[in-house]
């Protein structure tokens, strides 16, 4: 298996490699085309801020490498936000590889523009004021594709994030932190995931290998 | 729904953990990579670890356990103690701590908050207090571990300390630290329900009731302890089950 992570200026890239690593799995992290073309699988990292995550891209010319790569690609967190069309982060044009648009969690636990019918708040009276960012444990449900293979609907996935992917046909997993919104999207060979598998105990470990076995 | 999360601390010195434990299915429970396996293996959802350490070696054994740390577990974990400056935090993050808490060194330079919110982004930075109630009913900031008392209010520096970037707040009581009698509810909640960011709550919690008391009635985010899981006073598994039939969200392992 030859692994690619896409190395840009973006964080969480060590943490990833670190995270297969105690899987017993190597990786190359690289901002070459060719290697990246060239391998088996692409992991694209990315913690941080999406506007200057997409200029460094585009600076090293990767942005348009993604778009054109046919084999699996997950993207995580930021990286899984930089496949869509655009994010409410700094106005930014991301790669417009999955049509989705991703937007900011508000404190009151509704979306900004979001349709009427998405919104609902969370149950406990006392937490009808959201914080954010989303820092911790949260579920996942209406698991799809072989990306979830084996894990449970309601299983535990760690999340830090301000922004997050709209539901759309592309989802293929929930979550619901004041509404619902795209844990996971998928479209074609490009997959994302907006939790951090890398901190994700057993479940993101699975995810991790389920993306391996694609 | 969000789940309300359960850390463990563990105090270390010179690469060691300086409480005893009663972990005795460890090999070497002075480890503190073979401790936090077990604590990540029980359903811990975070870890954090506090150094304490006071020798010049410091950074570089830090830094080998991170590393350690990093490719032993698979949950989120914290590094404080002594942070000053920009560079020790990048030096902890580049070995796999996904979030770093600063104390003392905050509230003396607090542009140093913002400093490391720039550069590694608000999520990392937790913000640790240590906060005492005073005898005329308020809760004013200590430093130094608790050492030192300062005129400025728990609440006024914590909301400070959002705006200039801090991500989380770790508040300790020093009034219910070591008591076993309970968390602080009252500073507790002021700054769970004041502040847009989550609250750790530390110190007091001596029964699983402790915990529920203070998910329940303060609103804490998550909470802290040390000695009552090192020697097993609380179990993670039956405290994560008993807050879990209150109703709490709460993480339950497996898949």
């Amino acid at each position: 298996m030859n692994l690619a992570i896409i190395k840009y200026n973006a964080g969480n890239i060590q943490s990833v490699l670190t995270a297969l690593e105690r899987l017993g799995l190597t990786a190359e992290v690289t901002d070459n085309a060719e290697k990246i073309k060239s391998a088996d699988k692409v992991i694209f990292p990315g913690v941080g801020e999406a506007n200057s995550a997409m200029k460094s891209l585009q600076q090293s010319n990767l942005h348009t490498v993604i778009k054109d790569l046919t084999q699996p690609v997950l993207g995580i967190c930021v990286g899984m936000q930089l496949l869509c069309n655009h994010s409410e982060e700094n106005n930014t044009d991301c790669l417009g590889i999955v049509p989705v648009q991703v937007r900011k969690f508000t404190s009151h636990g509704l979306a900004l523009q979001a349709p009427a019918t998405t919104l609902q708040i969370v149950g406990e009276e006392q937490e009808a004021r959201l914080k954010v960012p989303q820092v911790g444990w949260n579920t996942i449900y209406n698991l799809k594709t072989n990306l979830f293979k084996g894990i449970a609907p309601n299983s535990y996935i760690y999340n830090v994030h301000s922004f997050y992917a709209e539901d759309s046909q592309y989802t293929i997993a929930s979550c619901n932190y004041g509404l619902e919104y795209a844990a996971a999207i998928k479209k074609d060979n490009f997959y994302g995931v907006q939790f951090h598998t890398e901190k994700s105990a057993e479940v993101g470990d699975k995810i991790i290998k389920n993306f391996l076995d694609l | 729904m969000l789940a309300k999360r359960i850390i463990p601390c563990l105090d270390i010195k010179n690469g060691r953990t300086v409480k005893g434990t009663n972990f005795i299915n460890l090999r070497d429970a002075g480890d503190p990579v073979e401790l936090a396996a077990s604590y990540a293996a029980q359903g811990a959802d975070e870890l954090v670890f506090l150094d304490i350490t006071a020798t010049v070696e410091k950074r570089a054994t830090l830094a080998e356990l991170v590393k350690r740390v990093a490719h032993t577990i698979n949950i989120p974990f914290t590094v404080g103690g002594g942070i000053k400056s920009v560079e020790d935090v990048s030096v902890l993050l580049q070995n796999g701590a996904d979030k770093i808490s600063i104390n003392t060194a905050a509230f003396n330079n607090p542009s140093i908050i913002t400093s490391i919110a720039n550069a590694a982004g608000s999520q990392c930075v937790v913000l640790a207090i240590d906060t005492k109630k005073e005898e005329d009913g308020e809760w004013y900031v200590y430093l130094n571990g608790g050492r030192t008392k300062t005129d400025t209010k728990c609440f006024g520096w914590a909301k400070r300390a959002v705006d200039l970037g801090a991500g989380e707040i770790l508040l300790t009581s020093m009034n219910h630290d070591g008591t076993k009698a309970g968390f602080a509810l009252d500073i507790t909640q002021l700054l769970s329900d004041n502040l847009p960011i989550p609250v750790i709550a530390s110190g007091g919690g001596g029964t699983m009731q402790h915990f529920a008391d203070v998910f329940i009635n303060a609103h804490a985010d998550a909470a802290l302890a040390a000695s009552v899981f090192h020697f097993k006073e609380i179990e993670i598994p039956q405290l994560k089950t008993y807050l879990a039939g209150k109703g709490l969200p709460i993480r339950i392992r497996g898949m």
